[in-house]
């Protein structure tokens, strides 16, 4: 029998798999991105499951705003790595220093 | 309901399986594919809760703009993948470590939230309370109470837009265009020039 655990176990996983991404991969800004989409989908399966369970449909409504931003996170974020392989001639973001931040 | 579990196990197992061959794959253009992989079967699981909608979405947005977006541009720009992997094997313990930790923490909560919380009182999922199918129980909702949010989520994807025009546009020096202003504007006096010139002489700038 599937329950709810089931699903959030799968997002706790999703999640964590996202967040080790950043770690091991600190240079490769794309990788990067994609591990933050993985993590924000993580965080739509938590809300439509929990939406299901609670036979509540605002957890989708969410869950599809959630989906809006991350498109246009994505959408900027690779723009961004555009323009700064364009002044770099690389992507590694490690010694990322030109705003002296 | 054996089905069911057989279906929920396979997609979930390809979720996770995907989503760390994302992040552990060598070559780029594979980790984009992991990841329309996991897109795929997270959508899957989702069809399993009963939000075909949200399913269906996620399956245009993501495999339609977002992965083929990071397919276009991993493959457009040229980067050497091999040296951006150098610190890889000397943040995998501390990486590994947070991940468990992380791992068993969330789960925990994850299942304590899910057998004593209020939503432990529903046995079956319904992604579509009213009796409405899913697509019209969103539509009730989103177009009355989040009518608001829902405009400013276009607000949102319209800036995002105009940002990533801006940030890549530039304009290139030195590249010939017609300019038909230029061209109609033209008359023999600016057009052409009468030289006198001497026996025996050429013609010097």
């Amino acid at each position: 029998m599937i329950g709810l655990p089931h699903y959030l176990i799968v997002a706790a996983m999703l999640l964590t798999i996202g967040v080790f991404g950043i770690f091991v991969n600190r240079k490769n800004i794309i990788v990067i991105l994609m591990s933050i989409e993985l993590i924000l989908l993580a965080v739509n399966i938590n809300l439509v499951a929990f939406s299901a369970y609670l036979h509540d449909v605002a957890g989708q409504i969410f869950a599809m705003f959630v989906l809006t931003v991350a498109a246009a996170e994505a959408a900027v974020g690779l723009a961004i790595l555009v323009t700064f392989f364009r002044n770099r001639g690389d992507i590694a973001v490690d010694d990322a220093s030109m705003m002296k931040g | 309901m054996a089905l069911q579990a057989i279906a929920f196990y396979l997609l979930a197992f390809v979720t996770v399986a995907a989503g760390l061959l994302v992040v552990s794959a060598k070559n780029p253009v594979h980790s984009v594919l992991f990841l329309i992989t996991a897109f795929f079967s997270a959508a899957g699981l989702f069809v399993l809760l009963g939000a075909e909608f949200l399913a269906m979405l996620l399956i245009v947005v993501y495999v339609g703009a977002v992965a083929v977006l990071f397919l276009f541009v991993v493959m457009m720009l040229d980067i050497d993948f091999e040296a951006l992997r150098d610190g890889f094997a000397q943040y995998l313990p501390i990486g590994g470590l947070v991940a468990g930790v992380l791992t068993i923490e969330m789960i925990m909560v994850a299942v304590s939230v899910a057998t004593n919380g209020k939503a432990s009182a529903n046995a079956l999922p319904n992604a579509s309370p009213g009796g409405f199918s899913n697509t019209e129980a969103i539509g009730r909702v989103l177009y009355t109470d989040y009518v608001f949010f829902f405009q400013a989520a276009g607000l949102v994807l319209l800036v995002a837009m105009i940002g990533a025009i801006v940030l890549t546009l530039r304009h290139k020096p030195g590249v010939k265009r017609q300019d038909i202003g230029k061209q109609v504007a033209r008359t023999p006096k600016t057009g052409m020039e009468l030289v006198q010139i001497k026996p025996g002489e050429g013609i010097s700038e």
